[in-house]
C-alpha cells in the first residue's frame, strides 16, 4: 500500500521545484525536509540570475516553475548584465532578500494542493531487487511511494571546515545525512566527494561605506516571471571595496593555515568560487580583488562579502577582512567556512534524471555534481516532470541542447559528467542566440502547458505575443521608405549612412545605429507595440543572418539527437568499435546518436559503425516480423 | 536518412593517364555542380532528365578560369548510388586536374567525404544490402586508422605546430570574450576595438599564411617538374648525369643522340624533382627524333622549372635565343656550361630575354657548379627565406580544406567585427572556425575554452 505517489527528500531549490511540480502534475506528494525552518533556504550568496543561470530562471518560470516567481516577489535590487554584448548573454541578475524568500517559497508549498510538507531525517531508502520503494525516517516511520526523488543537496555526508576544525553537518548549524549516503551505497550507487566554500557574514553596523563605492538598484521595470505582474518594492544598493597588499600579506603570512596547504578538505572544489587564499596564491601579480558588500535581506543586519570567501581560522578571517577598506573595523556575525559533501557522479544518471541503478529513483541538485540555486532548480523540475510522467507512462521530457539551457545542463551531465561543482555558463551552449533570455517563453512555455503546469491564459499570453510578433514583422517589411529629405536627415541625425533607393522599415531597422523607437523618425506608420514586442522585432530584423545560421545548424544537430539508440543494444558484441569507445558508450549508454557523438573517446568512425550497427538492427527486427 | 549534407570526393584510383570521376553526393549536389559547370547550349542541369550526360567546362569561380574540359553526369534521388542527388564529373584523369576540380567543388562549401562515406550513406539509406554492411565497417574502421596515422604524421613537426598557434589564438581570444560574457561583474579588461581588430587579423593572418604553403605542399607531396632544354650538344644529358651522379642517359659527341624524353627523380633538400631531359628542339626529318622533339615541347609546357642549357664556349645563337622567347613566361634558370672552356657568352642578351632568369656556371663533365645550381633551385622552390624559417607545408587536401573554412569564417568574424556587432556575434564565428581548425587538430571544441578562460582569469566571487 503506498502513502504517496511521489517523496521528494529535501526542500532545497532543487526539491521545492520537484514537489510543486509533481503536486501540480496530479501526484500526491510528500516533501520531507531535514528543517522546515529552511526550506529554499540560500545558504551562500543571497543572489539569483546572472549569464546562464539567469537564463535558466526563465526557462523554469516557462516551463511553470515557481523560482522566477519567488525571486521576483523577494528580490531587493536587480539589474540587467551584459546589456552591450548581445541579445542572447542579456542576463538578469537579483539579490534577494534571503528571508523573505524562504517565507514565500515556504508559503507557496503549505498552499499547494496534493503536497505534504513535514520534517524528519531520511534514515534509508526501501530497495527492493534495485527498485526503490520508499524511505525510513529516523523516527520510525516509514512511506511508501512508487517515485523517490532525492534532493539532498551538500548533505549527504557533509562536513564543515573552518580552519581546522571539522565536523559532521550538511551546512552550518544542520545535520549531516550519514546514514541516507550508507543506504545510497549499499543500493550500488557509487559516491564521490565534491567541495565548496562561503564567504564570512559581517554586520552592516560595523561598516564603513563612504569608503565603498554603490552599486544601485536598476530603476528600470525588470523582473524573472513572464506571467506573474510586478510589484513595487523597496531597493537597497550593493556596495563594492578592494582587498589590498595587506590582505596579501595576511593570507600569505598565514596560509599554513589555509586549506590549500593544510589539504584538510578533500574533493574538488569549484574553479570559478575561488577563496580569497586561492586567488592571491594563484595569481600573486593580482594586488587587488573585487569585494562586493551584499546584503542578505531588508530585516538584518547580516552582509554576504561576496569575493572574500575563506574557511582559514577565524582569527584570520577577521585579520584579512580588516584589512579592506571600509571594513577596518568589521564584525563577523558567521564565519565563512568550506562543506566537503558526496555526490552521484552523473553518469549513473539518465536524462530524465533517474538512477541507472536504482529505478523509480531520481536525483536533482547539488547531489548530482552541480553547484548554484538555478542549476537545482532546473534539475528538481526536470526530475519532478519526469518522474509523474514516468508514474502516468508518459513519454519522457528530455529538453534538447538546442532547447534550453536546462537541456544543455542535463546533457553536459549524463554525457560528458564532470570535475568539479559545475555551473551553467552561456559559453557553455552552443545556440546561445536561440536559447536567449527574451524568448524563453516562447521557447518552452506550450511544453509546460501540455504538462499542466502553465496555466490556459499564461499560455494564451504566450501565443499572443508569437503572434503580435509575426504580424508587426510583416508590417515592418511591408511598409516602403522612400529616400526623402526627411528620411536622409533622420538617417544622418542617427549617425547612419545614406540611402538611395526605397527599402522597406524592416531594412532601415537592420541598420546598427537605429532603434526600434527611432523609427517614427521615419514613417508615421510605425507599427506600436509593447517594448517586450519591439525587443523581439529588434533582435529577429537586426540578427536575421546569424541567427537563421544558428537555425539551419540547429536543423543539422537534431537529425542526430532523433536517432534513437534502443536500450538494450549489447555494446560489447559491437567488436569494431574500438575498446575505450565500447566502454564508455556501456557506461553512459546514450539515448540517442547525437549524444553518443558527444562523448569524448567516442570518434566519428565510431559513429559510423555504430549507426550501421543500428541499421543493421531495424533491418533485422524487421525480417523477424 | 540521417546526415544530409553534402560531400565530393575524388572516386577513382589516384594515376595518371585516363578519365578521372570527381563524385558529388547530397542535396545541393546538383545545385553545386550548376554554379561550376558551363555549356554551350547553356542548359541548366537542374532540369536536364536523370542519368544524363553533359559536356562542357569547369569555371572556377574564384577567377572564372577554365579548370578542364568534362562531361557531368547527373542522377536524380532516390534511384542513385547513395539515394541522394548525385553529380559525377568526369575529367582527365591527372591528379592535378582531379584535385582543382575537387578544391572548386569544396569552394562551394561541399565537405569532403569521409572514407566509404558514399557507401555508408548506400547502406543507410537502405540502398544495399545488409551483407555488405561488414565491408563498410572494415572500409571505414580501416582506411579511418590508416587516415589518422597519415594525419598524426603530418601533424608531427612544422604544421602541427602552425596549426596550434593559429587554435590557441582563436582559444584565447574567443575565452577571453567568454570570460566577459560569463562573468561581466569580473576584473576583466574588454578588449577596446583597436585590441580585438589586431587580433582578428593576427589569426587571419596567419591562416591565410598558412594556407598559401598548399601550393608548395603539392610540391613536396608530388615533386616539381623540371625541363632541362637547350640546343643539341650543349650539355643537357651531362647536367642530367651531373645531377644524378650517375651515368643513366647516352652521352655522345654526335648531336641528336638522347632521341627521347628521360625523366628522372632526384631529391634537392628534402623537394622531389622529375627531371626530363628533353631531346633537342629543333628542325629535324628524323622521324624518330621529330617525335621526340614534340614530346619535348609538350613536357616543355607542363614543367613547373626549366634550366635552360647554354655553351659558354659558343655562346648565344639564334636558336638559343629562339628557346629563350619559348620559354619566357617559365621559371628559369640559365645553366651556362661548359665554364672551364673560353667564355663567349653575352649576359646582357640574356638579362634581355629571360630578365628573372638566375644564371648558374657550371661544368657538367668536371661535376663543377652543380652544388651551386642546387642551391639556386632549391631557393627558388622555397623561394627566398622561406627554407631558413622552415615554412611549414600542407600536403594534405583535407587540412587545406578545413583551413580554407577556417579562414573563411575568420573572414565572418573580421566582417562581423567591422559591423561593430556586439562581441556575443564575434564569438559565434569564432566558434566556426576553432571548430574548423580542430578538424586538422582532431579537437573538438569542448572545455579547452573553459579551461582557458580559468587559466587566463582570476574569477569568482
Amino acid at each position: 500500500m503506498k502513502n504517496y505517489d511521489i517523496i521528494v527528500i529535501g526542500a532545497g531549490h532543487a526539491g521545492c521545484e520537484a514537489a510543486l511540480a509533481s503536486a501540480r502534475m496530479g501526484c500526491k506528494t510528500l516533501l520531507l525536509t531535514l528543517n522546515a525552518d529552511h526550506i529554499a533556504l540560500m545558504p551562500c550568496n543571497p543572489s539569483i540570475g546572472g549569464p546562464a543561470k539567469g537564463h535558466i530562471v526563465r526557462e523554469i518560470d516557462a516551463l511553470g516553475g515557481e523560482m522566477a516567481k519567488n525571486i521576483d516577489k523577494a528580490y531587493i535590487n536587480i539589474r540587467l548584465l551584459n546589456t552591450s554584448k548581445g541579445p542572447a548573454v542579456h542576463a538578469l541578475r537579483a539579490q534577494a532578500d534571503k528571508h523573505k524568500y524562504q517565507f514565500e517559497m515556504t508559503k507557496v508549498l503549505q498552499k499547494q494542493n496534493n503536497l505534504d510538507l513535514k520534517q524528519t531525517v531520511v534514515t534509508d531508502l526501501i530497495v527492493d531487487n534495485q527498485q526503490v520503494t520508499g524511505v525510513k525516517t529516523i523516527t520510525g516511520m516509514d512511506y511508501q511511494a512508487f517515485k523517490v526523488i532525492l534532493t539532498t543537496g551538500t548533505s549527504l555526508n557533509g562536513k564543515v571546515i573552518i580552519g581546522d576544525i571539522k565536523y559532521t553537518g550538511g551546512r552550518q548549524g544542520e545535520f549531516a545525512a550519514t546514514d541516507l549516503a550508507e543506504s545510497l551505497t549499499e543500493a550500488g550507487i557509487k559516491l564521490e566527494r565534491f567541495q565548496t566554500a562561503t564567504p564570512p557574514r559581517i554586520d552592516k553596523e560595523s561598516v564603513d561605506f563612504s569608503k565603498m563605492t554603490i552599486h544601485p538598484s536598476s530603476k528600470e521595470k525588470i523582473q524573472f516571471s513572464f506571467f506573474q505582474p510586478r510589484q513595487e518594492r523597496e531597493d537597497v544598493p550593493c556596495w563594492l571595496t578592494y582587498t589590498n597588499h595587506k590582505t596579501k600579506q595576511v593570507v600569505e603570512d598565514n596560509i599554513e593555515h589555509s586549506p590549500l596547504t593544510t589539504g584538510i578538505v578533500e574533493g574538488e572544489g569549484p574553479r570559478y568560487c575561488p577563496s580569497i587564499d586561492r586567488k592571491i596564491m594563484r595569481f600573486p601579480d593580482k594586488n587587488s580583488h573585487q569585494v562586493f558588500v551584499e546584503p542578505e535581506g531588508l530585516h538584518t543586519n547580516e552582509l554576504y562579502l561576496n569575493g572574500l570567501t575563506t574557511s582559514m581560522p577565524e582569527a584570520f578571517q577577521v585579520d584579512i577582512i580588516r584589512s579592506v577598506p571600509g571594513l577596518e573595523e568589521a564584525e563577523i556575525m558567521r564565519p565563512g567556512y568550506a562543506v566537503e559533501y558526496d555526490y552521484i557522479p552523473p553518469y549513473q544518471l539518465q536524462p530524465t534524471m533517474e538512477n541507472k541503478v536504482v529505478q523509480d529513483l531520481y536525483t536533482a541538485g547539488q547531489i548530482n555534481g552541480t553547484s548554484g540555486y538555478e542549476e537545482a532548480a532546473a534539475q528538481g523540475l526536470m526530475a519532478g516532470i519526469n518522474a509523474v510522467l514516468a508514474l502516468k507512462g508518459k513519454e519522457p521530457l528530455i529538453l534538447k541542447r538546442s532547447d534550453a539551457y536546462i537541456g544543455v545542463l542535463i546533457d553536459d551531465l549524463v554525457t560528458k559528467g564532470t570535475n568539479e561543482p559545475y555551473r551553467m555558463l552561456t559559453s557553455r551552449a552552443e545556440y546561445r542566440l536561440i536559447l536567449r533570455q527574451d524568448n524563453a517563453d516562447l521557447r518552452l512555455s506550450s511544453i509546460g502547458h501540455r504538462l499542466g503546469l502553465i496555466s490556459e491564459q499564461q499560455y494564451q499570453q504566450v501565443e499572443d505575443k508569437r503572434k503580435a510578433i509575426a504580424k508587426n514583422l510583416e508590417k515592418l517589411n511591408d511598409i516602403q521608405i522612400t529616400p526623402t529629405k526627411k528620411v536622409l536627415e533622420a538617417l544622418k541625425e542617427l549617425g547612419s549612412g545614406g540611402l538611395k533607393k526605397p527599402v522597406s522599415l524592416a531594412t532601415i531597422l537592420e541598420r546598427p545605429k537605429i532603434d526600434y523607437q527611432n523609427l517614427d523618425k521615419f514613417t508615421s506608420e510605425v507599427p506600436e507595440v509593447t517594448p517586450e514586442i519591439a525587443e523581439q522585432l529588434e533582435i529577429r530584423t537586426k540578427y536575421r543572418g546569424y541567427i537563421d545560421r544558428q537555425l539551419s545548424q540547429v536543423e543539422k544537430f537534431k537529425q542526430r539527437e532523433d536517432k534513437r539508440i534502443p536500450e538494450e543494444i549489447d555494446y560489447q558484441s559491437l567488436d569494431n568499435l574500438r575498446k575505450e569507445a565500447r566502454e564508455k558508450l556501456e557506461r553512459i549508454r546514450p539515448v540517442s546518436v547525437g549524444q553518443a557523438s558527444r562523448i569524448s573517446g567516442v570518434s566519428p568512425a565510431d559513429i559510423s559503425v555504430l549507426m550501421i550497427h543500428l541499421e543493421e538492427l531495424q533491418r533485422g527486427g524487421r525480417q523477424d516480423d | 536518412m540521417y546526415v544530409t549534407d553534402t560531400i565530393a570526393a575524388i572516386s577513382t584510383a589516384v594515376g595518371e593517364g585516363g578519365i578521372g570521376i570527381v563524385r558529388i553526393s547530397g542535396p545541393e549536389a546538383i545545385e553545386i555542380a550548376e554554379e561550376i559547370f558551363k555549356n554551350k547550349k547553356e542548359k541548366s542541369l537542374i532540369e536536364v532528365d536523370s542519368y544524363t550526360a553533359h559536356y562542357g567546362q569547369v569555371i572556377d569561380p574564384r577567377n572564372q578560369q577554365v579548370v578542364d574540359e568534362v562531361i557531368t553526369l547527373v542522377m536524380k534521388a532516390p534511384k542513385t548510388y547513395t539515394t541522394e542527388d548525385i553529380v559525377e564529373i568526369d575529367c582527365h584523369g591527372g591528379p592535378i586536374v582531379l584535385q582543382k576540380i575537387l578544391d572548386v567543388v569544396l569552394h562551394m562549401g561541399v565537405r569532403l567525404a569521409d572514407p566509404g562515406e558514399f557507401t555508408k550513406r548506400a547502406f543507410l539509406n537502405g540502398r544495399i544490402d545488409l551483407a555488405q554492411a561488414e565491408a563498410i565497417i572494415d572500409l571505414i574502421r580501416s582506411q579511418t586508422e590508416i587516415g589518422l596515422e597519415v594525419a598524426i604524421d603530418q601533424l608531427e613537426g612544422g604544421l602541427s605546430n602552425k596549426v596550434n598557434q593559429i587554435k590557441e589564438d582563436i582559444v584565447s581570444l574567443l575565452a577571453h570574450l567568454e570570460a566577459t560574457i560569463d562573468f561581466p561583474e569580473d576584473e576583466i579588461e574588454d578588449f577596446n576595438p583597436e585590441q580585438l581588430g589586431d587580433r582578428i587579423d593576427g589569426a587571419l593572418k596567419k591562416t591565410s599564411e598558412l594556407l598559401e604553403t598548399s601550393q608548395r605542399g603539392k610540391i613536396l607531396r608530388e615533386g616539381l617538374e623540371v625541363a632541362i632544354v637547350g640546343r643539341p650538344n650543349v650539355g643537357k644529358s651531362s647536367l642530367l648525369n651531373a645531377l644524378l651522379r650517375e651515368n643513366r642517359a647516352i652521352v655522345t659527341e654526335v648531336p641528336g643522340t638522347t632521341r627521347d624524353v628521360i625523366e628522372e627523380v632526384i631529391n634537392i633538400d628534402g623537394i622531389p624533382l622529375k627531371i626530363i631531359d628533353t631531346a633537342g628542339i629543333r628542325k629535324t626529318e628524323d622521324k624518330v627524333e621529330k617525335i621526340g622533339v614534340e614530346k619535348s615541347e609538350k613536357f616543355l609546357k607542363r614543367a613547373d622549372l626549366v634550366l635552360l642549357v647554354l655553351d659558354i664556349n659558343q655562346g648565344i645563337s639564334a636558336e638559343d635565343r629562339e628557346l629563350m622567347r619559348l620559354i619566357k613566361s617559365k621559371q628559369t634558370v640559365v645553366v651556362a656550361n661548359k665554364f672551364d672552356l673560353d667564355n663567349n657568352l653575352d649576359l646582357e642578351v640574356i638579362d634581355q630575354l629571360l630578365p628573372q632568369a638566375p644564371v648558374v656556371k657550371t661544368s657538367a663533365i668536371e661535376n663543377q657548379g652543380i652544388d651551386k645550381l642546387e642551391d639556386v633551385i632549391s631557393d627558388l622552390v622555397f623561394s627566398g627565406d622561406i627554407r631558413a624559417s622552415n615554412q611549414t607545408l600542407i600536403t594534405n587536401m583535407r587540412h587545406k580544406n578545413a583551413l580554407d573554412r577556417a579562414r573563411q569564417r575568420l573572414l565572418d568574424v573580421q566582417q562581423t567585427f567591422e559591423r561593430r556587432l556586439p562581441n556575443d556575434f564575434i564569438t559565434i564565428d569564432l566558434r566556426a572556425a576553432l571548430e574548423a581548425v580542430g578538424e586538422v587538430t582532431g579537437d573538438t571544441i569542448g572545455e579547452d575554452i573553459i579551461d582557458q578562460i580559468f587559466a587566463d582569469f582570476c574569477l569568482g566571487k
